[in-house]
């Protein structure tokens, strides 16, 4: 009943939060100067043209009319349709959502991965010269930012090295079987390595670039809590039952020292999300982020309108799945 | 243990004394940035376009770092981007400081509905994609240096707000306040001369940090062509402008990359070691 009551008042309050979003956000590109409709007409046309074409965009309404007209479309699924493309926003919006998921995806993966690795190798190596470079790496990685990293891994992966595509999402060239837009995982599933490998080789870098940072919150917390865990009776004690340095930190340590680090990467995960805005620019990959850009360059107010709810939905889900996730993992809270 | 104490007091000095070495350089070449650079910011040359620095073959007298595509000498360049840097470090910094620290203490120590709609307002923040809430509002207020300035505050006040409410909080919960009003202090005199001297070691490690943050925002809106005017000398517009001859001149992305990469460092390791400077436990 308690955690029935907890959930209903967290989807109450996420509700209000996206309201706030969409309230704000609605008001706040219509501020912007630069009329939309005159950069979509040819040069001469009529008044009566331009005109019509405002109303047909209901942009001759006043701005509260304007917003309740289409929070009652956004309520019936209808986003509007965007100025420059000339389709349904949610459309455009869900084609490139798969694009902008699997790089956030592969991003975490790689942070877990590395992260993991430099908090289990510190944890072994503690108190030596390996556990203070790891430190040393770590605080490298945390000051700075993955709009830098990128820059500096198509530096030297894409121009000084070239191993790695540092542009675009596949090949172009490449003959694309796809009936979703998941790329990386369609190819797997229709067993095409090939096609595999090229978009694996495309959003790798992006994707590291993403990762640094949160690796090293990984490595640090987890490490942390790992050398707290390390000192407790129970793990000492499956040492005088003989078991091994990797098997004590792996085995034993590890599920007890690992649910601080849960909630963080939960949180963190969302700050990537948004990272992958300015990433997905630097490496003109076709995600929700790049297409958002050009929605602001090119005024197209439904469209922004469109990606930045969704952004607002996706942060407050992974919010919501975390701490869901961490009621179910932690026995205090799961037997409360 | 005490032994342990000290090599990690070390450690910390050594960091501090670094980065603070940097950006003491930094400050001193914004400042001097005249009288150190030989050519002018914006002086073109075309016929010197695309020089390398001064220890490669075919470089140029007097352009040590060479010259970018229009032929300006990317040394003066570099020094003139560091007042920009610096300036969008101190003034969107420590505006953001202010407004972000304001409203976290109010909501953190006077909690009820002041604290009920500032938390909502953090909440809704939250969920904004930063970089592209930063976008949108260089898209409505237009490009320039009190654009970037506004933008940042927007944006990043939360950053202070989420932090010094959950310490003023904690501050409000101890005896020394309630004594203090007991003692005749208004609420508000309380929060301004007992809480926040509390708080103000956190305030000036997160002021610290952020200004970091605000040279990255900066470079990433010159990046995207949203920051100041294209001529103007910017580390984000230069390395965007060295990105598109990358292949033909790498120093011109280069050496202003290096230096936007080692100024936040800096802002950050300064931070993160005042941060351990004024941790009671450590000290």
């Amino acid at each position: 009943m308690q955690i029935l009551r907890s959930l209903l008042f967290r989807l109450a309050s996420t509700a209000v939060t996206l309201v706030g979003v969409a309230v704000i956000v609605f008001f706040v590109i219509r501020v912007v100067p630069g009329d939309p409709i005159a950069m979509m007409l040819p040069p001469g046309a009529t008044e009566e043209d331009i005109a019509r074409l405002t109303a047909l965009y209901g942009l001759d309404k006043s701005i509260p009319e304007q917003f309740f007209i289409w929070a009652g479309g956004v309520l019936q699924g209808d986003f509007g349709t965007s100025i420059t493309a000339r389709r349904p926003v949610l459309d455009l919006v869900l084609g490139r959502l798969p694009a902008t998921l699997e790089l956030s995806i592969m991003a975490l993966v790689i942070a877990v991965i590395l992260g993991g690795v430099a908090a289990l190798t510190g944890t072994r190596e503690r108190g030596t010269k390996v556990e203070a470079g790891i430190d040393v790496a770590n605080g490298m990685a945390l000051s700075v930012p993955d709009f830098l990293w990128a820059l500096i891994l198509i530096l030297l992966f894409g121009v000084a090295w070239p191993v790695f595509h540092i542009s675009g999402r596949v090949t172009p060239s490449l003959d694309l079987p796809f009936v979703t837009n998941f790329y990386l995982f369609e190819s797997l599933l229709r067993l095409r390595f090939d096609l595999w490998a090229d978009i694996v080789s495309h959003m790798f870098m992006p994707a590291l670039a993403l990762a640094i940072p949160l690796a090293a919150i990984i490595g640090q917390l987890l490490k942390q809590s790992l050398k707290e865990t390390m000192h407790l009776d129970y793990v000492t004690l499956s040492r005088t039952k003989g078991y091994g340095e990797n098997h004590v930190i792996i085995r034993e340590a590890l599920p007890n020292a690992i649910l601080p680090t849960l909630t963080l990467v939960g949180v963190q995960f969302t700050f990537l999300i948004g990272g992958t805005v300015i990433i997905e620019r630097l490496f003109s990959y076709e995600g929700l982020g790049n297409m958002a850009i050009d929605a602001v360059i090119n005024r197209d107010l439904p469209l922004i309108q469109g990606i930045v709810i969704l952004f607002a939905v996706i942060f407050t889900v992974v919010n919501l799945v975390v701490d869901l996730t961490y009621a179910l993992l932690n026995p205090r809270l799961r037997h409360a | 243990m005490l032994d342990g104490r000290s090599q990690i007091r070390r450690k910390i000095g050594l960091r501090l004394w670094l980065s603070g070495g940097w950006l003491l350089i930094l400050v001193l070449a914004a400042v001097f940035a005249p009288l150190l650079s030989p050519h002018g910011p914006l002086e073109q040359d075309l016929f010197l376009g695309r020089m390398p620095p001064f220890w490669v073959s075919g470089a140029e007298p007097g352009y040590y770092l060479g010259t970018d595509s229009l032929g300006r000498d990317l040394l003066a360049r570099i020094l003139y981007g560091a007042r920009v840097a610096l300036i969008v470090a101190l003034v969107a910094g420590s505006i953001t400081a202010l407004v972000g620290s304001t409203l976290g203490l109010l909501a953190g120590y006077l909690r009820g509905w002041v604290d009920v709609v500032i938390s909502r307002l953090i909440d809704i923040w939250m969920a904004f994609p930063p970089v592209l809430f930063s976008i949108l509002l260089i898209a409505v207020l237009g490009p320039g240096l009190v654009s970037i300035i506004i933008a940042i505050v927007v944006i990043d006040w939360t950053r202070f707000a989420r932090v010094v409410r959950a310490e003023a909080m904690a501050q409000g919960a101890m005896d020394y306040p309630a004594s203090a009003q007991i003692a005749g202090r208004t609420r508000l005199s309380t929060m301004i001369v007992e809480i926040l001297p509390n708080v103000l070691p956190t305030i000036v490690v997160l002021l610290t940090l952020e200004m970091g943050i605000a040279v990255i925002v900066e470079a990433i809106l010159s990046f995207v062509n949203l920051s100041i005017s294209t001529d103007d000398p910017t580390w984000g517009g230069m390395i965007s402008e060295g990105r598109t001859s990358i292949h033909q001149a790498w120093w011109i992305m280069v050496f202003p990359l290096v230096t936007l990469f080692l100024t936040v460092l800096s802002f950050s390791q300064f931070g993160e070691g005042l941060k351990d400077r004024f941790d009671p436990v450590l000290r």
